[in-house]
């Protein structure tokens, strides 16, 4: 009898089922769990109250990012604000003999950064942490679920997660991608079209030949925003550019394990003929580099479009966020992005801050140099790809045009060190999110791929790469 | 949680801008420490001036709504980061519900593992309840039945809100959920046993190919 067809996402989702309950939900074993310090300390306390101990803590790991500083060289007390959940996180690890790459380990780095750089995330695993964009993992093939704290506990206690089963959604990719134009661009201008509620209670999968041409990293950065378009999770059937990834990473199978390892993910594929809740297709031929205009991702255009008129917009709903986001960003209906002044250039993020987004930027920066009275910063997403980077002489390349080049973090994105936008300023980003406040109070940010964050801190403006590289 | 949920009349406060973001419901500097006083720190942006300072505007600041214990939110509440601090905010400031078109994925789970309802309500329904809270001269006083799945105004008006029935039945319970999930202890171990042999690269325990 022939089995039904399947999808990637149900084919993983169904070798992790414990069991099933009567209320509906799934209990899936978790293969992987990453920590980090600001939404794990709580979680620790819980255990400690009611005398639990970490069932498994030989498939965790903990991490320094959220609240670290970035200042080159620092060390767990250069952001005197960050000491406690810093200490808080080194101590409980090691109570409980997590493994733990704190801000003194060259493998320091974000969360979603390192899991995929060490070997952590595995295609056909079930990686979670307590942060939103867990989701990158997706792009190795693994479900990536962002968790809150209780659900940390959850994981430290049972090594489970109790889940109801998401609908499915597939998004098909289609066509070449035109020159300077990027994975980000290419999940931007999906949020644009299909909303930032599009996926609540779906897995995505995203695919499509686009994809499948995508280099690993620029998968990981699909699959990273798969929250800004609502759903808790985004993957990627992975196949032989994976596996290529994956092999040698420090923590990842070897030997005759990996060969048992390839054989399986090799069948980590959607079956023909499988039906997703919600099927949606782009065609990546008519995506343009993207730059956000207003405070969610969904206020996204192409560079040579200009903001929409809020009148524009079917619903009323929108129309009035659309007119409070301008009134937030100091923009008019109608005016073009192309040229607007900008104060700060932020390179960074577990979107984009891998070895590739640096060397994107590099190219733009290269033999050009910062505007007058713009702050051009790169965050490297770990102390790996830093090291990396300065291996190629990247960091070189940045210095001379007048780049701040830092230490491992999450910096800007978050701004919960001391990386933080100043008020009124306007920030073009690589991270991912535009939210009001996000960035310090009162901060506006535009979101952007590297190298149109790079092009945007040579002219001092929001502006096209391709110009800018052609002149 | 421990408190098993307990039907009450509160005061509701609307604020149904649709996509309220966790950003929004608690920013970043209360997030800087284990133990800030989040309560306080409930949606500070739009509650305080950069003095500290109550801005008057603010719903929650208003007389007759700062002792509120239902919000009526928007579409996509609670989107963005997975912060649970933005469902302890809530809770500590003396909200026991939240009811929204819709919820985004992390908080809606979130919320139900803090004893914080999470009720879905038709958006012709909100403003109808918005118009009876708010209006000058209105009453903000609603009565919850989490069982019936009912929100009753003061004048009699009643409206539906939905919930699954097991995360109702959970929340009047008060379930402990790591302890329920531990009493599957032993089918847990058997999986991950049987995961080391035919899965070993996931089950097996990390090491390193540097040895350390």
């Amino acid at each position: 009898m022939n089995k039904p067809a399947q999808s990637l996402f149900e084919k993983i989702w169904q070798s992790h089922l414990i069991r099933h309950f009567d209320d509906g939900r799934d209990l899936l074993f978790i293969d992987r769990h990453v920590l980090q310090e600001t939404t794990s300390a709580r979680a620790f306390e819980g255990l400690v109250r009611k005398m639990r101990p970490v069932l498994h803590p030989e498939l965790s790991v903990a991490t320094q990012d959220h609240i670290i500083s970035t200042e080159p060289g620092r060390t767990e007390t250069t952001n005197p604000q960050g000491r406690e959940l810093l200490t808080l996180m080194r101590a409980n690890a090691f109570a409980n003999r997590i493994r733990h790459f704190g801000v003194e380990d060259p493998r320091q780095g974000i969360v979603h950064v390192i899991g995929p750089e060490l070997g952590l995330a595995l295609p056909g695993a079930i990686l979670v942490c307590g942060d939103s964009h867990t989701s990158t993992a997706g792009g190795l093939g693994a479900l990536g679920i962002g968790i809150g704290t209780s659900e940390v506990e959850h994981v430290l206690a049972t090594q489970t997660l109790a889940l109801v089963k998401p609908r499915t959604m597939r998004i098909v990719f289609s066509g070449r991608l035109p020159a300077g134009v990027t994975a980000k661009d290419m999940i931007l201008h999906a949020i644009g079209k299909f909303g930032i509620a599009a996926g609540q209670g779906h897995a995505v999968e995203y695919a499509g030949d686009t994809i499948e041409a995508l280099p690993i990293e620029a998968r990981l950065t699909i699959c990273n925003m798969s929250i800004e378009i609502g759903a808790r999770l985004g993957l990627i059937a992975p196949d032989e550019a994976t596996i290529a990834y994956v092999t040698g990473r420090e923590y990842a199978p070897r030997g005759d394990m990996l060969e048992r390892a390839i054989a399986h993910w090799r069948g980590l594929v959607t079956d023909a003929g499988t039906n997703f809740d919600k099927d949606l297709a782009i065609d990546s031929t008519m995506i343009a580099p993207q730059v956000t205009w207003g405070t969610t991702q969904q206020d996204v255009v192409g560079i040579g479009e200009r903001v929409p008129d809020p009148a524009s917009f079917n619903e009323a709903t929108r129309r009035e966020l659309a007119s409070d986001a301008m009134r937030y960003m100091d923009l008019s209906p109608g005016m073009p992005l192309e040229g607007l002044p900008i104060d700060i250039a932020f390179i960074g993020s577990c979107t984009n801050a891998r070895l590739s987004d640096l060397e994107d930027a590099a190219a733009v920066a290269r033999g050009r140099k910062v505007a007058d009275g713009v702050r051009a910063m790169v965050v490297p997403g770990s102390m790996s790809v830093k090291r990396a980077a300065e291996a190629k002489g990247l960091h070189t390349i940045f210095q001379e045009a007048g780049f701040e080049w830092r230490d491992a973090g999450c910096s800007m994105c978050v701004s919960m060190n001391e990386d933080v936008v100043p008020p009124g300023s306007r920030c073009i980003a690589t991270s991912n999110r535009n939210f009001e406040n996000r960035q310090g109070p009162r901060s506006r940010t535009h979101l952007a791929s590297p190298a149109m964050v790079a092009a945007a801190a040579i002219t001092g403006k929001i502006s096209d790469v391709r110009k800018v590289m052609a002149s | 949680m421990s408190e098993g949920f307990v039907n009450f009349s509160g005061i509701t406060a609307a604020m149904p801008a649709a996509n309220i973001n966790t950003d929004a419901i608690i920013p970043i500097p209360w997030m800087r420490t284990a133990h800030a006083d989040l309560g306080k720190g409930l949606f500070a942006v739009q509650r305080y001036d950069d003095a500290g300072k109550e801005r008057p505007e603010f719903i929650l600041n208003q007389q007759q709504f700062r002792s509120a214990s239902i919000l009526l939110g928007g579409e996509n509440f609670g989107c963005g980061s997975s912060r649970e601090a933005a469902v302890w905010a809530l809770v500590q400031f003396g909200i026991k519900c939240v009811f929204a078109p819709s919820f985004a994925d992390i908080f809606y789970e979130n919320a139900f593992r803090n004893g914080l309802v999470a009720g879905i309500i038709d958006r012709s329904d909100l403003e109808a309840c918005i118009a009876l809270s708010g209006e000058e001269g209105g009453d903000p006083v609603f009565a919850v039945d989490l069982l019936n799945g009912t929100l009753t105004h003061a004048n009699g008006r009643q409206t539906r809100f939905r919930i699954a029935a097991s995360r109702r039945d959970a929340l009047i319970r008060g379930d402990d959920e790591i302890g329920l999930t531990l009493r599957y202890a032993d089918d847990i171990a058997a999986f991950h046993a049987e995961g080391l042999a035919n899965y070993p690269w996931l089950h097996a325990p990390l090491t390193s190919k540097v040895s350390t």
